[in-house]
């Protein structure tokens, strides 16, 4: 541990640093902790997507154009894909997360059997859905 | 005024009295409230996102003017930009450590959120009434 001088000059140890994630074994809850914050920050830059979409809906065909052209490019097709996940993902995340308010599913392996349903929920349902859409198109 | 000797809260915050007046937890509530709604609301988005797929504009209109269509997708975006926010604000308040880039970006995020949200609602109401 290095030293450092405080104000007065008198030499005094650091002070310890609270753990931070490099010191840790990657865990599946860590790395779950940390997709459900992302893909939280994704779907706040994604509303701007729904709101392209609702405007150009509600502005009239040639608008709408527009925007279908860009959903239905390659780009468009993948951060829909993206968005349907991180939307599925973080829903699930946060129903894992009201079981854990509540106080269930915390102990060893329920929280590790937990946070891998949810993942496994989460890629269903997207994958799901996307299946029904090229069903239906 | 007697004080329990074992309290923790200093002399000045004894004197000051100010305490949680029970709104401390407002914000993790708020967060879990937004959070139960959305769970049907975004199941019930996807599920009108779907029945549109392969529809012309004229019938996506129409199907988003259905009063329920609309009412859901109205309390969505309500309930998406309130949890949004606050989730945000965690992450800001976790990540931006200078007082005033901390100040400037909660601003920036009540902001955004606020137009994004009366954006969208704005435009399904006037697809709903026009």
């Amino acid at each position: 541990m290095t030293d450092v001088k405080a104000n007065g000059g008198t030499l005094l140890r650091a002070r310890p640093l609270s753990p931070h994630l490099s010191v840790y074994r990657w865990t599946l809850t860590m790395a779950m902790s940390i997709a459900h914050r992302l893909t939280g920050a994704a779907l706040y830059a994604g509303t701007l997507l729904l709101v392209w979409w609702l405007v150009a809906l509600a502005t009239d065909a040639g608008a709408y154009e527009t925007f279908a052209r860009f959903i239905g490019s390659i780009l468009g097709r993948v951060i829909l894909f993206g968005f349907t996940w991180a939307l599925f993902h973080h829903m699930f995340g946060g129903i894992r997360h009201f079981v854990w308010d509540v106080g269930r599913g915390l102990d060893h392996p329920a929280r590790e059997w937990i946070t891998a349903l949810s993942l496994v929920a989460g890629l269903a349902l997207t994958i799901l859905v996307w299946i029904i859409a090229f069903l239906i198109r | 005024m007697a004080r329990n000797p074992q309290s923790m809260r200093s002399s000045l915050a004894v004197v000051r009295g100010l305490g949680s007046a029970r709104s401390g937890t407002s914000e993790f509530w708020h967060q879990r409230l937004t959070g139960i709604a959305l769970v049907p609301l975004t199941i019930a988005f996807v599920w009108i996102i779907v029945s549109m797929i392969g529809k012309d504009y004229n019938t996506m209109r129409r199907i988003l003017a259905n009063p329920l269509a609309a009412i859901l997708l109205l309390l969505f975006i309500l309930s998406g930009i309130h949890h949004m926010q606050i989730g945000m604000r965690v992450i800001i308040e976790d990540y931006i450590h200078r007082e005033g880039a901390k100040i400037a970006a909660l601003i920036a995020n009540a902001f955004f959120a606020v137009l994004v949200g009366f954006v969208a609602l704005f435009a399904v109401l006037k697809i709903c009434f026009s």
